[in-house]
């Protein structure tokens, strides 16, 4: 024992405050890693809290696309895209289909002709089991860039400083096209008569093993009627869910499958610029939509249409929203998932009028 | 939980440490994922879901191996009160490592998300679809979280206080140098 007596009280207290110091340390780099000290990270809380509106989240629902309906149905793939993804769900065949129409807004219960995007939750699931999630609007290309310019856009959106849209606009000139395009395209009067973009690029893994950039398109089958603003508005706030489950009544609706592949040097991490109609395009299918049911009991409620949910043969790009997406959509469903209480199951209701 | 070892067996000591590596990255991994919306998001997940398997089936293994194998007995002269706390502190380590990563599993299952792993690898869920159970699930996997974590801190403090100011062999008994099993009685208490 040649060492200092290690019980002397100078010593203690050095490997206390040594053992402090690793307590601390460990604590730090977990508030660290939590962005406990990162105020600016942009976290999938302070997204999804963005989408609010000024009055609060419409508590137990989806915090955006949160007016919707279920649809189900199949795909019939026609065989044409196992050349260029190994994917179960386009070998020639019919997979059932799971999905929602639904409108681009924060409030359940806004009226029809207030919202300018229009969605599709749709889940496809091969023989294996093997599930794909998408997550489609009816915009051709996305307002903004990037997710920290998405979340700027919500913040700007809702903010009380009456120039913060025009320093927005000012900052993102990309934003310009969707203020174009929401003046300019024609509105419908169905969810039957809109097209459903991917607007997020992926990538299709063939048999071989090599990738492809693509974005996808359901194309209507329904002839479309544009009908102005006005118009729709007439029709009254809640016009959309009745007519589509009174025409899917009459007769299965039908959409076309259409896989764009990028040119060479086409960029694949910007889903605000559209490719254009030069590139090629391949029809994988044709989705068929068969039955509509309320959001409320229906099977679409409790799914998560996270566009990351995807099969082997496709996967995720350079595009940096999916993942954006991915994480904002699981921090909504956990939120609406503790909100059960607040959402209006026919269930509760049936319940609580029988005596 | 007494026995004539003074150090846990090398299968314990490699499992020990072997899992304090995963169990620290995959507490660090949640944390981090859960509050970035970046592209690593979907890297860590993935990651996050295929090592949570991982260190349940490692726990498993290590439960059963504790039971066979016991542990050594704490120094005759710890305080009464310190040997409570090293006694209930394992258990909850143990339930932590099996909890969690079934808790994770569990509410995967209650969402209805496939639970694919790294490799192709995919599990099947474990519990019906439903948002009320999702709830109660995610928020235990959340909370537990820290609360395993503030354990972790906690042990990795006694552990050093065992070893640098006690200096009763605790710490040796699991450290991750191979250190021969047995040792006569006179050396129970090495440090002196």
């Amino acid at each position: 024992m040649t060492q200092p007596d290690p019980h002397s009280p100078a010593r203690t207290i050095g490997y206390l405050a040594v053992i402090a110091g690793v307590v601390v340390l460990g604590a730090g780099s977990f508030a660290y890693a939590a962005g406990w000290l990162s105020p600016s990270r942009l976290t999938p809380t302070k997204l999804v809290s963005a989408l609010a509106p000024t009055s609060g989240p419409a508590l137990g629902h989806r915090r955006n696309h949160a007016k919707g309906v279920c649809f189900s149905g199949v795909f019939e793939a026609n065989g044409t895209g196992t050349e260029v993804s190994r994917a179960g769900v386009f070998a020639r065949g019919t997979y059932p289909v799971l999905g929602r129409f639904n409108l681009g807004t924060p409030d359940p219960d806004a009226p029809d002709a207030t919202v300018r995007v229009r969605g599709m939750g749709l889940q496809i699931t091969a023989p294996d089991g093997a599930v794909w999630r998408t997550a489609m609007i009816n915009l051709p290309f996305f307002p903004v860039a990037t997710p920290m310019a998405f979340y700027d856009l919500l913040k700007a959106s809702h903010s009380t400083d009456p120039g913060a849209m025009a320093s927005f606009t000012q900052a993102h000139p990309e934003f310009a096209r969707f203020g174009g395009w929401a003046k300019s395209a024609p509105w419908t009067t169905s969810y039957a008569e809109e097209a459903y973009n991917s607007l997020d690029a992926f990538l299709f893994v063939d048999a071989s093993g090599a990738r492809h950039p693509v974005r996808w398109s359901l194309l209507p089958q329904a002839p479309v009627s544009p009908v102005t603003n006005a118009e729709l508005t007439r029709l009254g706030p809640n016009h959309l869910e009745p007519e589509i489950t009174a025409r899917v009544g009459q007769a299965p609706q039908r959409w076309t499958f259409n896989i764009t592949l990028a040119n060479p040097g086409d960029e694949t991490d910007d889903p605000s610029k559209a490719w254009g109609p030069d590139r090629r395009m391949l029809t994988v299918g044709t989705l068929i939509v068969s039955k509509i049911e309320p959001e409320r009991d229906g099977p679409c409620r409790d799914i998560n249409f996270d566009p990351t949910i995807l099969p082997d043969g496709i996967a995720v790009s350079d595009d940096p929203f999916p993942a954006a997406r991915s994480a904002a959509y699981a921090r909504s469903y956990d939120l609406r998932a503790s909100e059960t209480q607040y959402y209006p199951y026919h269930l509760q209701t049936a319940k609580s009028s029988t005596p | 939980m007494t026995g004539q070892r003074i150090h846990f067996t090398m299968p314990q000591r490699a499992l020990h440490w072997l899992m304090a590596i995963m169990l620290l990255a995959m507490l660090f991994i949640g944390v981090g994922m859960v509050s970035t919306v970046g592209p690593k998001y979907l890297a860590l997940l993935a990651t996050h879901k295929t090592l949570g398997v991982a260190i349940l089936a490692l726990a498993l293994i290590r439960l059963v191996v504790r039971l066979c194998s016991g542990a050594p007995a704490l120094p005759a002269n710890l305080p009464g009160a310190m040997k409570l706390v090293a006694h209930l502190s394992h258990y909850a380590l143990y339930f932590f490592m099996i909890a969690m990563p079934v808790l994770g599993w569990g509410m995967m299952s209650a969402a209805a998300y496939p639970i694919l792993l790294f490799g192709g690898l995919h599990l099947p869920p474990i519990l019906p679809q439903s948002a009320v159970l999702q709830a109660v699930l995610w928020k235990a996997h959340f909370y537990f979280a820290f609360a395993f974590f503030g354990l972790i801190l906690l042990h990795i403090a006694a552990a050093l206080f065992h070893a640098f100011i006690r200096r009763d062999g605790v710490f040796e008994s699991m450290a991750p140098l191979p250190i021969h099993d047995h040792a006569p009685s006179a050396q129970v208490h090495p440090a002196e």
